[in-house]
């Protein structure tokens, strides 16, 4: 099982924290009830180092989990030994951006390195699909490295906009229009999947 | 009775019997649940922005305007976590270490000022959005703070002196609880200094637990503190850390805008940002992951034994583990850095990730230990205490985990910064899980601080219940699922991108909004608001403690 995009990791998390809230919601509304029964028995008997271990192993399996299934940890955290097949630089003063291009077409499959400088406040890094959901993002710092691989597998047209607020001069102050987000930056083509 | 007569008379609550802890404690309470009022509403305006164009016939055109937006975005954890939170724990625990330890409060006067000092800082903090628009966000992100070319520089000073003021009444607090802890009256005449602080630190709940395995017989069978103390004695170890982060990053904030004024432009760079990151998150994540969850499990288990009359089960291993979770929550603060590519990868995986997911581990015991000792006492009578510790049983049990799954580098990515951090994990832990723990405490204190005063309504009590606790879980689900979306947390949208969430977020907002103002009504119907003025009047019985015989003292 791999995750190839934020969509389907996104649609996963979504069906199974709903089935877990539910659940304790459940477990906590049974638990309520029975408490003012007189007969009430146990339905289960949890045992406490049973209980303890389904702890450790949630919280240390979850992490397992998303790095065998999620391709973009491994790549993040050996990224400075990988190799990729194309690197843009941006920059980031006064909330504006200095683009490598005015548009960006990226081959599907493609690794691309993002490296982005501030100089001046904390800003973010996100590419955003049409439909307004999360494709990828990080934190942009002044005087520390942002840079990040990235391989896409899917079609899309993406937007580029800061992911993190660097004052309200990010913003007309009378419409409060977004001034920092780059309709349709990136385009991935190629793939069998995505939109045309 | 008439209902102005209830109104202005209460059911049968006597501001004049009231003593000098009684009072001081009401006065903080009063405050906190006016802040929150507050703070829902802000919430609301909030939302209502993020519903897109509908929303501009119902609230004015200036709201959509990003200065006051997130000015508004500014205060509104200041007023609802220091302006109300702390207010009501604060005020529950200064009244509760006195009572559980048998020993009057150290001074009332400074329990006067810290109710007075949080009150004064917050409305300070409130003004500098409202007037100059200040707007840096609670995070404090390095420069933005000091950046006097997008926010007044008077604005900044003015916010800063109100945070001050109220770190300075934390600090008041912190005194007050370990004088009144280390006092060697009454029960405590004849103990040490080091046998107070064994038992403050659950060392004697971990002996005991040794001697145990050992088969040898208990270190103490009688601890010299109750473990609620406990979780509060610990608890504000890290409040106090975090006061003194708090407050050393204003003091970084208000050495620049003086200089500003003074016509001095100080270089900013000459801070690391991601290294003040660090330091920030460290203070500050010591608000969630330190007090937060450990004085929510002293307050579990002080209800649990409150509510069923009975020992707590396991109590050993409670106090020792509230020691381990205060060790887990100075090292955790990477998690909120998985975003940040600067950030050392050893540090996200240790701190941000594995550290982290141990919070899965104590908070869950809190919980199993809870459960257990209500399963235990069983049959119980569902009563309005029973019920909101529930609700605050239930609220962890979605947050935390909420928690841990956005706490790794894989999920972070997607999720940071997104409206599912601030929905389905804060804004869950806090109204659903910290809030109905609170309101927990407040019906089980309510007769001791009121002397017995008759509540009003209990079918306005049951109503507050349902639609706190529907319109919390709510609201944070859809500001979840618009995260999930890809809606961020700390954006302005104005054209409804994200309108259908933010729409049912909005009406399950609402409800909260109405639920307070019934428990607000309630609880005046049943002190009337001449006990209200009351209480703030100065207390003929200038006793600090409650149900002592002066005897005992």
């Amino acid at each position: 099982m791999t995750f190839t995009n934020s969509l389907e990791l996104l649609s996963f998390h979504w069906v199974a924290y709903t089935i877990y809230s539910a659940l304790i919601l459940s477990i906590i509304a049974w638990f309520g009830y029975n408490l003012t029964r007189e007969k009430a028995k146990s339905v289960v008997r949890i045992p406490f180092y049973w209980y303890m271990a389904f702890l450790v192993a949630g919280g240390v399996g979850h992490h397992i989990f998303t790095y065998n299934t999620i391709p973009w940890v491994s790549q993040d955290i050996s990224r400075h030994d990988l190799s990729n097949d194309a690197t843009y630089k941006f920059t980031i003063q006064k909330h504006k951006w200095t683009l490598p291009a005015e548009k960006i077409v990226v081959q599907c499959g493609q690794t691309i390195n993002f490296d982005v400088v501030s100089k001046d406040l904390i800003y973010g890094f996100g590419l955003f699909r049409q439909d307004g959901s999360m494709a990828m993002q990080m934190q942009v710092n002044p005087g520390s490295a942002n840079d990040i691989l990235w391989t896409f597998h899917h079609n899309a047209v993406f937007d580029l906009d800061s992911t993190e607020y660097a004052g309200p001069a990010m913003y007309d102050r009378h419409t409060g229009e977004n001034l920092m987000k780059v309709k349709n930056f990136l385009e991935v083509v190629g793939c069998e999947k995505g939109a045309k | 009775m008439s209902f102005v007569k209830t109104l202005i008379h209460g059911t049968n609550f006597d501001h004049k019997s009231l003593n000098a802890l009684q009072k001081v404690t009401l006065r903080a309470v009063v405050m906190a649940f006016l802040f929150y009022g507050l703070v829902a509403l802000e919430g609301m305006i909030m939302r209502m922005v993020s519903v897109g164009p509908q929303a501009r016939r119902i609230i004015p055109e200036e709201f959509f305007h990003p200065d006051h937006f997130f000015s508004i975005m500014t205060v509104h954890p200041i007023v609802g976590i220091f302006g109300s939170t702390y207010q009501l724990v604060f005020a529950a625990f200064m009244f509760l270490v006195p009572y559980l330890t048998k020993k009057p409060l150290y001074s009332v006067k400074l329990a006067n000022f810290v109710w007075l000092m949080i009150t004064i800082g917050t409305i300070l903090a409130w003004i500098s959005a409202f007037v100059w628009q200040y707007a840096p966000l609670y995070t404090l992100y390095w420069p933005l703070p000091a950046d006097t070319t997008q926010f007044s520089t008077i604005g900044g000073i003015v916010f800063i002196i109100g945070i001050a003021f109220i770190m300075i009444g934390t600090f008041g607090f912190i005194y007050n609880v370990y004088a009144t802890i280390f006092a060697r009256v009454g029960v405590h005449k004849n103990k040490t200094t080091k046998e107070l602080l064994i038992s403050g630190f659950g060392i004697d709940g971990l002996l005991n637990l040794i001697n145990k395995l050992k088969g040898k017989e208990p270190y103490t069978k009688e601890p010299a503190l109750a473990l609620p103390v406990v979780a509060i004695f610990r608890g504000t170890v890290d409040t106090f850390l975090d006061a003194v982060v708090i407050l050393g990053a204003g003091i970084l904030v208000l050495v620049y805008l003086l200089a500003d004024l003074g016509g001095v432009q100080l270089d900013v760079t000459a801070i690391d940002a991601l290294l003040y990151k660090n330091f920030f998150w460290w203070g500050l994540d010591l608000v969630a992951d330190g007090l937060v969850l450990i004085y929510v499990a002293g307050s579990w288990y002080l209800l649990a034994t409150l509510i069923t009359g009975q020992k707590l089960f396991m109590e050993n291993v409670a106090r020792a583990a509230l020691m381990l979770e205060l060790l887990v929550s100075w090292m955790v603060w990477s998690h909120h850095l998985l975003g940040d590519q600067g950030q050392p990868e050893m540090m996200k995986l240790i701190s941000g990730e594995m550290v982290t997911a141990f919070e899965l581990l104590t908070q869950g015991l809190a919980l199993f230990i809870t459960l257990v000792t209500l399963w235990k006492a069983r049959p119980l009578k569902m009563t309005m205490e029973l019920k909101y510790l529930l609700g605050g049983l239930a609220g962890f049990g979605l947050a935390v985990p909420a928690a841990i799954i956005q706490a790794d580098m894989g999920m972070n990515r997607v999720l940071h910064n997104t409206q599912w951090i601030i929905g389905a994990h804060v804004h869950i832990a806090l109204i659903v899980g910290l809030y109905m723990t609170l309101y927990s405490a407040v019906y089980v204190l309510w007769p001791l601080v009121t002397n017995n005063t008759k509540l009003y309504s209990y079918k306005l009590s049951n109503t507050h219940f349902w639609m706190h606790l529907i319109g919390g879980i709510g609201m944070g689900a859809f500001m979840g699922m618009a995260g999930l979306d890809g809606m961020l947390r700390r954006h302005l949208y104005v054209n409804g991108e994200f309108n259908f969430d933010m729409l049912m977020a909005a009406g399950f907002g609402t409800m909260l909004l109405i639920a307070w103002a019934i428990f607000l009504f309630n609880i005046i119907m049943s002190v009337g608001l001449k006990g209200l003025v009351g209480i703030f009047l100065p207390a003929k019985d200038k006793t600090a403690s409650y149900g002592l015989d002066p005897e005992d003292m």
